[in-house]
């Protein structure tokens, strides 16, 4: 079990963020504190498969993976580490259950 | 205190000084713009001590925005200070356009925008454009229209430094030039006036047609850049994009997505004129 499993995340919701993917990465202007982050897939996907529930880490892999063709038991963990930095970020927030 | 007052472009200035030979350049070198009667911003040459207005004179420069640790520069580059005090305002408080440190030049009501880091060559390789069919519309500035997206002028003193102070001398034989500043925190600068079309076209906006990233002193060459990398440098090379919020994301993302670009390296104007001319052809 890993660290991240348990924790709940929630995306920003999608009317407070602007999305506009470029060539190779995706810029995210956040409404709320004015910032643009620039960010490198999967993040878009993965705030973007989030949509307004709270969800862990396997969750978000299980639903990307029903999106994408991959394995989503063995993302579990690259999930929950783009889901902590897009938590620092402030993108998502981090919900203990 | 003395005062001068002049629009460039969209901004309008006063500039107040303890010294009238600063302003008295000002008037002429500035003959031909508009005199606004409401300024924008007003900016003042003062003496930072009252013994050094009269013992070698020393011009601080203050104004509705200042740099705190800003150095006062001699009375004889009084000229510099006012100009650097005119584009701190801009830098500082302007609000109504997306605001890019470029240059840019107009054909066929679309411009073409040039930016890089100081000694790239895009002061010189506008002002040199602009006596070569280009019309001239800025070398400091670029204002990006909030709505429009469209390039507004900014035309004001083209400042060159250094070895661009011969270039365009010999290429503009009947171009009007400041006094030669030697030794400045910049190096030699010398100021030229705009060509004359581009004083009387400076409220007419252009459509970006392409973005150069030039740089001056490599065999010519030229690369594509990607909307991602424009978007970075672009927002490196703006002032005010933090602040504008909202309107700065969509008016950046907007020229990111509809703008070419491409960074070009040269060696003089004759390589960097050439390729200019060819990625005007190709993308235009």
């Amino acid at each position: 079990m890993t660290a991240s499993q348990g924790i709940k995340y929630k995306a920003e919701p999608a009317d407070q963020i602007l999305v506009t993917p470029l060539d190779s990465l995706t810029l995210v202007y956040q409404r709320r504190s004015g910032i643009t982050h620039i960010v490198a897939e999967p993040a878009p996907e993965i705030l973007a498969a989030m949509g307004t529930d709270a969800m862990t880490a396997d969750e978000v892999a299980q639903r990307l993976a029903a999106q994408f063709d991959f394995d989503g038991t063995q993302a579990a963990d690259i999930i929950a580490a783009r889901l902590n930095e897009l938590a620092d970020l402030g993108l998502v927030e981090r919900c203990h259950a | 205190m003395h005062e001068f007052r002049v629009q460039v472009g969209p901004a309008a200035f006063r500039i107040g000084s303890q010294w009238k030979r600063p302003l008295d350049q000002l008037a002429e070198f500035y003959r031909d713009y508009p005199v606004p009667e409401i300024p924008d911003y007003s900016v003042r040459l003062e003496s930072v001590s009252l013994l050094r207005r009269f013992i070698r004179p020393s011009v601080a420069i203050n104004g509705d925005y200042m740099l705190p640790d800003a150095a006062p520069l001699p009375l004889a580059q009084g000229l510099l200070a006012a100009e650097m005090a005119m584009n701190l305002q801009m830098a500082l408080g302007w609000r109504r356009h997306l605001l890019l440190h470029a240059s840019a030049v107009e054909k066929d009501g679309r411009a073409l925008i040039m930016t890089g880091q100081s000694g790239s060559g895009k002061s010189t390789l506008a002002a040199m454009l602009g006596h070569r069919g280009w019309r001239f519309m800025g070398d400091e500035f670029v204002l990006v229209d909030l709505d429009s997206g469209d390039a507004v002028p900014f035309p004001r003193l083209i400042s060159l430094k250094n070895e661009a102070i011969g270039a365009m001398m010999a290429t503009a034989l009947d171009g009007r030039f400041g006094p030669l500043m030697p030794e400045t925190p910049k190096g030699d600068i010398r100021h030229m006036v705009p060509p004359a079309d581009a004083i009387a076209a400076m409220s007419r906006p252009a459509r970006p047609a392409l973005l150069l990233f030039p740089s001056f002193g490599f065999d010519a060459a030229f690369r594509e850049v990607g909307p991602s990398e424009v978007f970075m440098r672009l927002t490196q090379a703006s002032t005010n994009y933090v602040a504008l919020g909202e309107k700065g994301f969509s008016t950046l993302t907007r020229f990111v997505q509809t703008v070419p670009a491409r960074a070009i390296d040269y060696r003089d104007g004759i390589e960097a004129e050439a390729l200019v001319n060819q990625l005007w052809a190709e993308c235009v």
